[in-house]
C-alpha cells in the first residue's frame, strides 16, 4: 500500500494542487483535506503517515502570515498534531505553512514543541517578492526531507514576510549547535552574499529549519514549484535533468516512511 | 464598551512598512522624516474583561518574538514620534483585517466580538501640521474610503478614545413609486437625479411599459408606475455596462474619404460575433462564446479553457487600490460563474496610467498618476497573490491622457472538465423550483449604482458609494467551497454578482429559466436600514447566485455551512415570465423577465469619419543612434516593469513553464506566459497554453482600423513567439473608449471594429468573449477653466492559444554565441504612432510627434509565416524567438542581447526591404508589423531556411562572443557599438523603484 500524506487545505491555503501533485509523483497516495475535515473529525490524522501544510495566504495574512491559522490548530488539533509528531511521522511545511508551524512553536521546538521561539517578519525590502533563489543544504542536519541532496537547492521564494528572526542569541545558537538550520541562502556559488540572494534579510541567512528530530521541515521557497525541469526559470538555456529538485524532498519523506519506520 | 488592542515592533527591530512608508514620503511628497514606525490598533466591541484583551493581545495579535502589545495604555507613551497619523476606514467599508480578526476572536474566546482595524504611522521629524496633512491625504488615507486623525506629540493629552466606524441607518426601509406620467424634460431630470443613466426614448419605454400593464398590476396593488425597485432594476439591466447599446446599437456611419454611408445594425453582431461564426464553420474548438460571463474553448477532450477580461477604470481613478482590487477578485467571478464554475488558473493585467513623474498642476479631483500607479499595483497584488491565482502576462501603457482616466484590465482564466455529473459543464441548465441561493458576503450599501456609473462621464461631483472593496480571503474561501459543491455536483447553475448586484444575476439567471421570484427580506445585511431597491442593487462583493434544486439544498447548505462561507436561500426559479421581487411578502417589482432583460430601444447613433490631418514629421537622422538606442529603452513603454512583475506571484500552482521574466538573470521581457495545467500533468500529457496581449493606443491617432489589425497581430505573434499554434489561438477584445456621443469617436470604434472582422476572419483568431468600456473622459477644473481629459481609444486584445507540447516553448534571449540570428517579416518606413516619433517629438519640439505612416499588417502573409514559424518551433529549431513591437528592430535586438548575456551583431544592410529604405534609424526603430527576430543553431541553418521557404526571412546577423550589441549600417560601417550591460542598465532604471 502506498504510505499516505494529508495535504492542509483550506481558509486561503494555496499551494496545495501543486504539493498534491508533488507528494503523487514521489510514490505516495496524497488527499487534500479541509482543516474543518480534521477539526469536525471526517478525517483522522491518525490514517496519514505525511502531513504537509502548503503555502498561500492563510486568512490573508491577518495579524502576521500563518497567525490565526497556527491559533485554529492550536484550539483544535494541537493534541492530534502532538500525537502524530510522536508517532515518528513526518511533517513539511514551505512558505506559509513554515509561517503556521513557526507561529504554532513546532519549529524550531529547540526546547520543546509549542513555544513560539523564532519569527517570520516583514521582508527587509518591505515588499512582496517572487524570485528564485539558491539554497545550500546543511549536510549535519538531521532533516529527512533533505538527506542525500549534495548540490545547491533552487526553488522560487514568493513571499512577503519571510525573514527569519530568532527570540534571541541562545534560539540561534541551540539551532546551529543541533544543526536544526537546513537550508540558508547563498549566491550561485553556494556563498552568502546578501539581497537579493537573501530575497529577505533573514539572520543568519536561514531558509529553512528542522525540528530537533529533524521530522518536521519548514522552509520559505517552495520546492513544489519545481517538479518539473519545465518549472525552472532557464530550462529553455541549461542542460537539466527531467526531474525538477523540488522532487527530491517528497521522494526522501515517502522513503522514510516506507521502510517502515514510520508506519 | 469598545476597547483598543495596539501592536507595534519592538524598537529595536525593523519596522519594514514605517521605513518603506519613510522612503516614499520623501520620494513622492518630498518630506524628508528621521524616522516612521506603525502600530496596528484593534478596536474590539462586545463583552470583553481586562482578562479577555490581555489574553488576546498576547496570544492573538501580537507576535511575541519581535512585537510589543497594549492593551491598556497607548503606545504612543512608549515610542518616539513627533506627529501620528491614524488611519481607519469609514463606516459601511471593507475592513477584511477586522473581519477575519472578529472570527478568529469569536472562535477563541467564543464571545460575540466585532473587531475594527486601523493604524498609526508615528512620524519623526521636523514638520508642521500642514505637511503633516499632506501626508495624511496624498499618501497614507484615501479620504474616499478612510478616516484619519492627526496628533502632535506637544499638544497630546495622554489619551485616545476608541472610536468605532459602525454604520448606523436611522432610516426606515421605503417603498417609492416613481410618477412618469410627466413632461419629457422630467423624465430626464428623474433620469440624472437618481442616476438612472436611461435616454429619454428609454424613460419612455419604461413609462408605456407599466401603464399597458396597469390591469394585471392592480391585482397586486401595484400602480400604474414603476416603484424605484422595478425603475432601478431596469436601469441596471439596461445599462451601457450590462447591455452594451453602442455595441449593440443602429449606427449611421458616413466615411468622408469614401463619400459613402452605410446602416450598421450592431457593430457588435455584425463584426465581432459576425467573426467567430464565419469561424465557427471551419473550426471545431469553440465550445461557448458570447453566451455566458466568459468564453469557452477546448484545451483537449476532457477539458475546457474559459477566460474573460473585464476593465474597472473608474472605480481605479476614485480609489486606485480599491478599484484594482476589485477590478481583479470580480472578473475571478466570471469564470467561476460560467457554466458549471471552473477552477482559476491565471490573471492577466493591462494598466494604462499618465507619466508617474507627471510634474504638471493637476485638475482638480483627480489623483497623481504614481499614486493611481502604486495603487493599482497594489491592488492587483493583494488581490491576485491573496487569492492563490497567478499573475503571469501583462503589460504597462502610458500616456499622459490617462491622467483622467486611468484603465485597468483586468483578465482570468480558469480550467473546467468537459463533463461534470455527467452534464456538460459550460451549460445551465435551470427548472421552475430551483432555489434562488446566495452565497458569500454580506449586502451593504457599497457599489450602489456601479453599472449605471460606469456609463457615465467621471465629474468632480461623482457618487463615492459607486466603490466596493473587495475582499479576496473571502473570496478564496468561497471559490474553494463553489469547487468542492461543482464536483459534488450540488449545484444547476452559477453566475457573479458584478454591476447591478442581484437585479443583473437574478435576471439573467430567470431568462435561462423563465421567471424569478426574490424574497428580499431573506437576503443577509450587513447592517439594517438599506431600503429593497437598494439590497437588489448593492454591489457588495464576493457573492455569487447560485440555481440548486430543492433536493440538493440541505447538503449544499451543510458544506457551506462546514467551510465557513454564508449561503441563504433567498427565492425560487419559476416559470411565470415575470421578475417577481418581493419585500415581507408585499410585492414590490412585477416586471416581465423579457422586458428586463431586452426591453430597451434599440440605440440610434451618428457616426462621421474624417481623417485626421497629420504631417509626418521631418527631421535630420540623429548622429549617435546608440545614445538614441539608450533612451529607447528607457522610454515608459519599453523600459522593464520588473519593479512590478515581482510583487506579483506568478507561479502559484506550480504551473509555470515560461513566466515574465526570462533569460542569464531572470529578467528580461518574456513575449508571453505558457501554463501547463496540473489536469495535464496528472494525464501525462505535455499540452498547455498560451496568454499574450497586444494594445497600443498610439497608432490609433491616425486611425483605429489600423491600431486593431496592429494590435491583435501584436497578441497574436506574442502568442506564437513561444510556441502557442496559430491554429488554436482564441482572442478576446476590450475596448476603453472616450464618448461615443461624438461623431468622430463612434467612427473610431466603428473602424475598429470593422478591422477585427477583417483580420480575425484572414487569422482564423474567434473572439471568444470581450468587454468595452465607453465614455473614459473626466471633466474637471484647472485653473479656473473647465477642462475635458478623455482617453484614446484604446484596445485590448487578449489571446489565449494552445501549445501541444510545452517542453517545445521558446523563450527570447539569445542562447549561443555563434548562433545565427534571421528576421523574419519585411521592414518598411512605417513610424507613424511610433515611440521613436514619440520621443523625438519630445526632444526636438517639446511634444510627442505622431506622423502618418501607420503600420499596415498583411494578414495572409503574415498568417503563413507564422504556420511556418510554429513548424519550425515544433521541430526544435529555434533557439529563441522575439517578437518586434515598440522600438521595433533596435529594441528587440537590444532586448535579446542583455537577457541572455550575450553579444549581437546586426547588419542593417541584410534586413528585408531595407534597400527601400534610405535611413538607418528608420530601419531600427520602425514598427512594422509581423516580424520576429529568430536564433537558429548554425547546423540547423539549411533546415530552418527550407521550413521558413517563400516568407520574408532574412539572415542579418549572429550571437557574438564579445559583451556587446554591434549594428552596422547601411554603408558598411559600425553605427552603433555598446555593451549589453549599459543597455541593460538603460532599460531598468527607469521604474526601479
Amino acid at each position: 500500500m502506498k504510505p499516505k500524506a494529508l495535504i492542509l487545505t483550506g481558509y486561503g491555503l494555496n499551494t496545495d494542487y501543486e504539493l498534491q501533485h508533488g507528494f503523487e509523483l514521489a510514490g505516495a497516495d496524497a488527499k487534500r483535506v479541509h482543516l474543518n475535515d480534521l477539526i469536525d473529525g471526517r478525517v483522522n490524522l491518525k490514517d496519514f503517515q505525511m502531513l504537509a501544510i502548503p503555502g498561500g495566504f492563510a486568512f490573508a495574512d491577518d495579524l502576521g502570515g500563518g497567525k490565526i491559522f497556527a491559533q485554529r490548530l492550536k484550539s483544535h488539533l494541537y493534541d492530534a498534531l502532538m500525537e502524530f509528531v510522536e508517532s515518528d511521522k513526518l511533517i513539511f511545511s514551505a512558505c506559509n505553512g513554515f509561517q503556521i508551524l513557526v507561529k504554532l512553536g513546532m519549529l524550531p521546538a529547540t526546547s520543546g514543541y509549542g513555544e513560539q521561539e523564532v519569527t517570520l517578519t516583514f521582508n527587509d525590502s518591505g515588499r512582496f517578492e517572487n524570485r528564485w533563489v539558491y539554497l545550500k543544504v546543511n549536510p549535519k542536519s538531521k532533516c529527512i526531507f533533505t538527506r542525500d541532496i549534495h548540490s545547491l537547492l533552487y526553488f522560487p521564494v514568493r513571499h512577503g514576510e519571510g525573514k527569519f528572526v530568532p527570540r534571541d542569541e541562545q534560539v540561534l545558537r541551540d539551532l546551529q549547535e543541533n544543526n536544526q538550520i537546513v537550508t540558508t541562502y547563498v549566491n550561485a556559488d553556494g556563498e552568502p552574499d546578501g539581497f537579493p540572494w537573501n530575497p529577505n534579510g533573514s539572520i543568519a541567512d536561514v531558509a529553512g529549519v528542522c525540528d530537533p528530530t529533524g521530522r518536521i521541515f519548514g522552509l520559505m521557497p517552495h520546492p513544489e514549484a519545481f517538479l518539473y525541469r519545465y518549472n525552472h526559470p532557464r530550462w529553455t538555456r541549461e542542460n537539466l535533468p527531467e526531474e525538477g529538485q523540488g522532487l527530491k524532498l517528497f521522494k526522501n519523506a515517502v522513503a522514510y516512511v516506507s521502510s517502515g519506520v514510520g508506519v | 464598551m469598545a476597547r483598543r488592542i495596539e501592536v507595534a515592533f519592538k524598537p529595536d527591530y525593523r519596522d519594514a512598512l514605517g521605513q518603506s512608508t519613510r522612503k516614499r514620503i520623501h520620494a513622492d511628497l518630498g518630506i524628508e522624516l528621521s524616522d516612521v514606525r506603525t502600530v496596528e490598533v484593534y478596536t474590539l466591541e462586545g463583552t470583553l474583561t481586562d482578562e479577555d484583551t490581555t489574553f488576546l493581545g498576547r496570544e492573538l495579535f501580537c507576535d511575541k518574538v519581535n512585537q510589543i502589545c497594549s492593551t491598556e495604555e497607548p503606545l504612543l507613551k512608549k515610542l518616539p514620534w513627533d506627529w501620528c497619523i491614524e488611519v481607519g476606514y469609514k463606516p459601511g467599508v471593507m475592513d477584511a483585517v477586522g473581519l477575519t480578526a472578529s472570527a478568529e476572536v469569536n472562535d477563541l474566546i467564543d464571545r460575540d466580538v466585532e473587531t475594527f482595524s486601523s493604524r498609526q504611522y508615528l512620524l519623526s521629524g521636523k514638520l508642521n501640521k500642514k505637511q503633516v496633512e499632506k501626508i495624511a491625504k496624498d499618501m497614507l488615507a484615501n479620504e474616499l474610503i478612510e478616516r484619519f486623525s492627526i496628533l502632535e506629540k506637544r499638544s497630546w493629552d495622554g489619551k485616545i478614545e476608541a472610536d468605532i466606524p459602525r454604520v448606523r441607518l436611522q432610516h426606515q426601509p421605503t417603498i417609492q413609486t416613481i410618477n412618469l406620467d410627466v413632461p419629457d424634460n422630467e423624465l430626464v431630470r428623474i433620469s440624472k437625479e437618481r442616476l438612472l443613466a436611461l435616454n429619454l426614448e428609454e424613460m419612455q419605454s419604461v413609462r408605456d411599459y407599466f401603464k399597458a400593464h396597469a390591469k394585471e398590476r392592480e391585482k397586486l396593488k401595484l400602480s400604474n408606475a414603476p416603484t424605484d425597485v422595478e425603475i432601478e432594476t431596469l436601469a441596471q439591466n439596461w445599462s451601457e455596462h450590462c447591455k452594451h447599446k453602442i455595441f449593440r446599437g443602429l449606427i449611421e456611419y458616413h466615411d468622408e474619404e469614401t463619400g459613402r454611408t452605410e446602416i450598421i445594425n450592431s457593430i457588435f453582431k455584425t463584426y465581432i460575433q459576425g467573426a467567430t461564426k464565419e469561424l465557427s464553420k471551419k473550426i471545431d474548438w469553440l465550445v461557448s462564446v458570447f453566451e455566458d460571463n466568459a468564453g469557452v474553448i477546448k484545451l483537449d477532450d476532457e477539458f475546457n479553457l474559459v477566460f474573460k477580461v473585464e476593465t474597472h477604470n473608474s472605480p481605479s481613478a476614485l480609489d486606485p487600490y480599491g478599484g484594482a482590487l476589485t477590478g481583479i477578485v470580480g472578473v475571478n467571478r466570471d469564470p467561476m460563474g460560467t457554466g458549471l464554475g471552473c477552477r482559476l488558473l491565471f490573471n492577466t493585467d493591462i494598466f494604462c496610467f499618465a507619466d508617474p513623474n507627471y510634474s504638471k498642476p493637476l485638475p482638480k479631483g483627480l489623483k497623481h498618476p504614481k499614486r493611481i500607479f502604486e495603487g493599482v499595483r497594489r491592488g492587483v497584488e493583494h488581490g491576485g497573490n491573496k487569492t492563490g491565482i497567478p499573475t503571469v502576462n501583462g503589460t504597462i501603457r502610458f500616456d499622459d491622457r490617462f491622467l483622467g482616466k486611468p484603465l485597468v484590465y483586468c483578465g482570468t482564466g480558469g480550467v473546467m472538465p468537459a463533463v461534470v455529473d455527467s452534464r456538460p459543464s459550460h451549460e445551465k441548465s435551470i427548472k421552475p423550483g430551483d432555489l434562488i441561493v446566495m452565497v458569500g458576503g454580506r449586502i451593504g450599501a457599497d457599489g450602489i449604482h456601479g453599472a449605471t456609473f460606469s456609463s457615465e462621464a467621471l465629474t468632480q461631483e461623482s457618487p463615492t458609494t459607486a466603490v466596493q472593496l473587495g475582499n479576496p480571503f473571502v473570496q478564496k474561501v468561497m471559490a474553494d467551497m463553489l469547487t468542492e459543491a461543482q464536483q459534488m455536483g450540488l449545484y444547476r447553475a452559477i453566475h457573479d454578482n458584478g454591476a447591478g448586484g442581484l437585479s443583473c444575476s437574478v435576471a439573467e439567471l430567470a431568462g435561462r429559466c423563465g421567471g424569478a421570484e426574490i424574497h428580499l427580506e431573506k437576503a443577509p445585511l450587513k447592517y439594517a436600514g438599506l431600503n429593497p431597491w437598494e439590497i437588489l442593487l448593492s454591489e457588495s462583493q464576493e457573492r455569487m447566485t447560485l440555481a440548486i434544486e430543492p433536493a440538493k439544498i440541505a447538503a449544499f447548505l451543510e458544506l457551506a455551512k462546514r467551510r465557513e462561507v454564508e449561503a441563504s436561500v433567498i427565492g425560487e426559479f419559476t416559470d411565470t415570465g415575470k421578475f417577481h421581487v418581493l419585500h415581507n411578502n408585499k410585492t414590490v417589482a412585477f416586471v416581465d423577465v423579457d422586458f428586463v432583460l431586452e426591453g430597451h430601444p434599440q440605440k440610434k447613433m451618428k457616426a462621421r469619419w474624417k481623417r485626421p490631418i497629420l504631417k509626418e514629421p521631418e527631421f535630420p537622422q540623429p548622429k549617435a543612434l546608440g545614445e538614441v538606442l539608450h533612451k529607447m529603452l528607457g522610454r515608459l513603454n519599453i523600459c522593464s516593469k520588473e519593479y512590478v512583475i515581482r510583487q506579483y506571484d506568478h507561479e502559484v500552482q506550480g504551473t509555470s513553464i515560461i513566466k515574465p521574466l526570462t533569460g542569464i538573470a531572470n529578467d528580461g521581457p518574456s513575449d508571453a506566459a505558457v501554463l501547463w495545467p496540473i489536469e495535464m500533468m496528472h494525464k501525462n500529457s505535455r499540452r498547455g497554453f498560451v496568454v499574450s496581449n497586444g494594445i497600443n493606443p498610439n497608432y490609433g491617432d491616425i486611425d483605429t482600423y489600423d491600431m486593431t489589425a496592429l494590435v491583435l497581430d501584436e497578441a497574436i505573434r506574442n502568442g506564437v513567439a513561444v510556441g502557442a499554434d496559430p491554429a488554436r489561438i482564441a482572442v478576446l477584445d476590450n475596448f476603453s473608449w472616450c464618448s461615443p456621443d461624438d461623431p468622430f469617436r463612434l467612427a473610431q470604434l466603428v473602424r475598429s471594429c470593422k478591422a477585427l472582422f477583417d483580420y480575425a476572419v484572414i487569422y482564423e483568431t474567434p473572439f471568444i468573449s470581450g468587454k468595452d468600456s465607453m465614455y473614459n473622459d473626466f471633466e474637471g477644473e484647472l485653473d479656473g477653466q473647465r477642462i475635458k481629459i478623455s482617453v484614446p481609444p484604446t484596445l485590448l486584445i487578449s489571446a489565449l492559444g494552445i501549445i501541444e507540447d510545452v517542453s517545445k516553448a521558446v523563450t527570447m534571449d539569445l542562447k549561443e554565441s555563434k548562433n545565427l540570428i534571421y528576421l523574419l517579416g519585411s521592414t518598411k518606413s512605417e513610424l507613424g504612432g511610433s515611440e521613436y516619433y514619440s520621443l523625438l517629438g519630445e526632444e526636438i519640439s517639446g511634444e510627442r510627434w505622431i506622423g502618418n505612416s501607420v503600420p499596415k499588417v498583411d494578414a495572409k502573409s503574415a498568417k503563413e509565416m507564422y504556420r511556418k514559424l510554429h513548424q519550425a518551433i515544433n521541430s526544435g529549431l529555434i533557439r529563441s524567438c522575439h517578437d518586434l513591437s515598440d522600438g521595433g528592430l533596435g529594441v528587440a535586438a537590444a532586448e535579446m542581447a542583455f537577457a541572455g548575456g550575450l553579444g549581437f551583431h546586426l547588419d542593417l544592410r541584410k534586413v528585408t526591404g531595407a534597400e527601400k529604405m534610405e535611413r538607418e534609424d528608420h530601419i531600427l526603430f520602425s514598427e512594422s508589423a509581423s516580424r520576429f527576430l529568430v536564433e537558429v543553431r548554425p547546423e540547423n541553418r539549411t533546415e530552418f531556411e527550407g521550413v521558413m521557404a517563400k516568407t520574408d526571412v532574412a539572415l542579418v546577423g549572429n550571437v557574438g562572443d564579445e559583451y556587446g550589441l554591434s549594428v552596422v549600417g547601411k554603408s558598411g560601417q559600425e553605427i552603433i557599438r555598446e555593451s549589453i550591460d549599459d543597455l541593460k542598465i538603460s532599460w531598468q532604471k527607469r521604474l526601479n523603484w
